[in-house]
């Protein structure tokens, strides 16, 4: 073990490490962060070989790489090939932003007919070759770690980056957005306005920006480490008469890959669909705070 | 329909006539430097030119699929996911069109602020593609950091000056990608009268940095390369434009944007892996910095244009689209003398955003992104739900012109080494800053068999 570490360390100390940048269906916002870090970008390549980076330089090294950060989910049986290949070459592999970590707003046709996406879309649907699904990275291949958000923050991805190339755990809060609001010295919006918020269940990160500026949080860093959606949501519907349909929609954008977002977003679908049926007239009976949903 | 044929038939294809030759394919297959996950692939024989394509394997995300069953408000922030590099393009388009399906009348205050955030946005994207991603392709290097080492203060400026492009965005939108404070009707919050003023003396180093860049800029050797563009933009009146006016060409084309896709169309063509928009009838337009400089020069304040005037830069410039980067420094100059104008003039007077009633209705939005005009298209429904979206973004406008052009680079260079003319062709593409993730509908590659 010793001998192992003394050996990565002189080879370390006399090569840079390696960091590749990789996209797949995104927008390229989060790549973008590391370009927006301006007072440190000329400082991080003093000390790392950026590899491989399409969107900054037509430089490319071959692999393998230190660090590879992943952006965008898969869509396409090539990307999921691409993907593999990506993790061949990778001694860490870190998935920044939504798409990445759990498949982004494009996963909406999970729970669609992608077929029916495609139709709508292209006059020729049938040149379109694309997965019934987008997924997260975590799904293909081993992640060793997820940096959440829609988009990520710049300040937590130099964290990670500088973690990783250290040997040691990224420290990046997994409790919820509501605590560094709350530390912020912010007034809660939905106790004190009535705006629903989804930062309860949010993962920490974005600086608590919505409230600062009247808003409600819209989830876009994604579940925490132990949301409880469902019951959240029932709250937004008692405490801000928001709509089932509201809170269904508010969980079904930007992670509504992860799974218990998803679900509970179904079931405020279909409280939705209950207050249709029953006629704008009429609502339903008040939400019970702790109910059991199958 | 396919512009496979029409290709074949500018590259005057005689089939059986140069066999014999031997054929020279230029291939790139994953083109560096540009947003999104694009390709280039040129094949000539002979002296002949048989196929230039620029492609785009971007995988399909299906955003108007996904808008529709959406509420009018959530338009603005999903859409602004299509791109990070110019999210408030897509807000601004969005609100504009579900503004104008609801009849909202926003006041002077917010017009203005919704200007200053987008100035942010110009000053950030196009000091971003100038300093990080064209310049190196002028100056020899593979990017900016490798730039930095030749030109170390040139680039820290760069970074300065995108860097207070981003803070203001920042200050107004709450943060630089995917902004949280764009509303329909206005804003969630007016930003603080003080904390804008904080932005007046980076803004003046921004000026001044800008205003460097022109005269750097300006000096960099240019290709001698020219075509006739049909030049199309907004075109306002009274200012420069960005997020209001009429849509004209220099061909004849006076439109209001409503009347967009009756003068504009879609074609899905098989050779290529995009949608192609064209003029109806006429075909290929160019949109961006050289179209609204083309246009609206007049409009310009007196020092942005005396600066032109000092590098020498006329409006016939506009025809050789290597000098997009001489107008895209300009227009950070603009921005940054825009940006100052309007901050010394804010009032955090009356109220954040207008109210309205929810109805059914037709909305139209079209705004100057940094790449050229975003045409949004909504139907909403009586409960405010989106029933149909259309969205066409600069990129997708630009990609039969890109294409034209790379004909043109192929064509003039050809006798050039193999490293040079693809080095030329990427710089050729490099040249529309084109926004790959933002051109919304790919469709797979067909590749030609050279012998067939």
């Amino acid at each position: 073990m010793r001998k192992k570490s003394s050996k990565a360390g002189n080879k370390r100390a006399k090569i840079k490490p390696k960091l590749a940048v990789w996209k797949f269906a995104s927008c390229d916002g989060c790549q973008l962060s590391l370009l927006d870090c301006e007072d440190e970008l000329l400082g991080i390549a003093e000390i790392i070989e950026i590899a491989n980076f399409a969107e900054a330089s037509r430089h490319v090294l071959p692999g393998p790489y230190d660090l590879s950060l992943v952006e965008g989910s898969i869509t396409t049986s090539h990307d999921a090939d691409r993907i593999k290949d990506v993790r061949n070459q990778s001694r860490h592999l870190v998935t920044i932003g939504a798409c990445a970590t759990s498949g982004g707003v494009q996963a909406l046709r999970n729970y669609a007919r992608e077929e029916d996406y495609r139709k709508y879309v292209y006059a020729r649907p049938d040149y379109i070759e694309a997965l019934a699904t987008s997924t997260p990275i975590s799904n293909h291949v081993k992640v060793d770690f997820e940096l959440q958000g829609c988009p990520i923050n710049k300040t937590q991805l130099l964290e990670v980056i500088s973690a990783f190339l250290h040997g040691r755990k990224p420290n990046i809060s997994s409790y919820s957005e509501c605590i560094d609001c709350k530390l912020d010295g912010n007034v809660c919006v939905m106790v004190a306005h009535g705006t629903p918020c989804l930062g309860p269940i949010t993962h920490a990160g974005c600086g608590s920006i919505c409230p600062r500026y009247n808003r409600g949080c819209y989830g876009c860093y994604g579940p925490q480490d132990s949301p409880n959606p469902r019951a959240l949501g029932d709250w937004m519907v008692a405490m801000t008469k928001a709509s089932p349909d509201f809170v269904n929609r508010s969980l079904q954008t930007y992670y509504t890959g992860n799974k218990i977002f998803h679900e509970a977003s179904e079931l405020f679908q279909k409280d939705a669909q209950k207050v249709d049926a029953l006629g704008e007239s009429q609502s339903l009976p008040s939400p019970e705070p702790n109910r059991k949903d199958t | 329909m396919s512009s496979d044929s029409e290709i074949k038939i500018k590259a005057g294809i005689r089939p059986g006539a140069q066999a014999g030759l031997k054929t020279r394919t230029i291939k790139v297959d994953y083109l560096a430097r540009v947003e999104g996950e694009g390709s280039l692939y040129v094949r000539t024989k002979g002296q002949e030119i048989e196929e230039v394509q620029f492609k785009i394997f971007e995988p399909p995300r299906y955003f108007e699929a996904l808008l529709r069953g959406r509420d009018l408000t959530e338009a603005c922030d999903i859409t602004s996911r299509i791109c990070g590099i110019c999210p408030i393009a897509y807000q601004m388009s969005a609100v504009q069109a579900m503004e104008s399906a609801l009849g909202i009348e926003l006041t002077k205050e917010i017009s203005e602020l919704r200007r200053l955030i987008f100035c942010g946005e110009w000053i950030e994207s196009h000091t971003l593609h100038v300093y990080m991603l064209h310049a190196p392709d002028f100056l020899g290097f593979e990017d900016a950091i490798k730039m930095a080492k030749k030109y170390p203060k040139v680039v820290s400026q760069g970074l300065q000056l995108k860097k207070i492009g981003n803070d203001l965005m920042k200050l107004v939108g709450g943060r630089e990608i995917h902004p949280i404070n764009v509303k329909v009707g206005g804003f969630y919050k007016l930003p603080d009268p003080s904390q804008l003023r904080k932005m007046l003396d980076p803004l003046k180093q921004a000026r001044d940095i800008a205003e460097e860049t022109v005269r750097f800029v300006s000096k960099l050797e240019f290709p001698d390369f020219e075509r006739d563009y049909e030049f199309v933009s907004l075109f306002h009146s009274e200012e420069y434009p960005i997020n209001r006016g009429r849509i004209i060409s220099n061909r004849g084309l006076d439109i209001e944007v409503p009347s967009y896709l009756d003068h504009f169309q879609e074609l899905h063509v098989a050779r290529s892996n995009a949608l192609h928009s064209v003029l109806k009838e006429r075909g290929e337009y160019l949109v961006g910095p050289l179209a609204r400089y083309f246009h609206n020069e007049g409009r310009l304040p007196e020092r942005v244009r005396e600066c032109a005037r000092e590098i020498n830069f006329k409006v016939k410039d506009c025809r050789n689209p290597f000098k997009s980067i001489i107008v895209r420094s300009l227009e950070i100059l603009f921005a940054c003398e825009e940006s100052l104008r309007i901050i010394e003039g804010y009032v955090a007077k009356g109220p954040a955003f207008v109210n309205y009633e929810v109805k059914e209705g037709i909305g139209h939005g079209c705004t100057e992104a940094p790449r050229g005009i975003l045409y949004h298209r909504y139907e909403i429904g009586c409960d405010g739900k989106i029933k149909e979206a259309k969205i066409i973004p600069p990129t997708s406008q630009n990609q039969k012109t890109i294409e034209s052009d790379l004909f043109e680079v192929v064509r003039k260079y050809f006798s050039s080494p193999e490293s040079e003319l693809r080095h030329r062709c990427e710089q050729t593409v490099r040249n529309y800053d084109p926004c790959i993730s933002c051109a919304t509908h790919f469709l797979k590659i067909e590749r030609e068999d050279v012998n067939s």
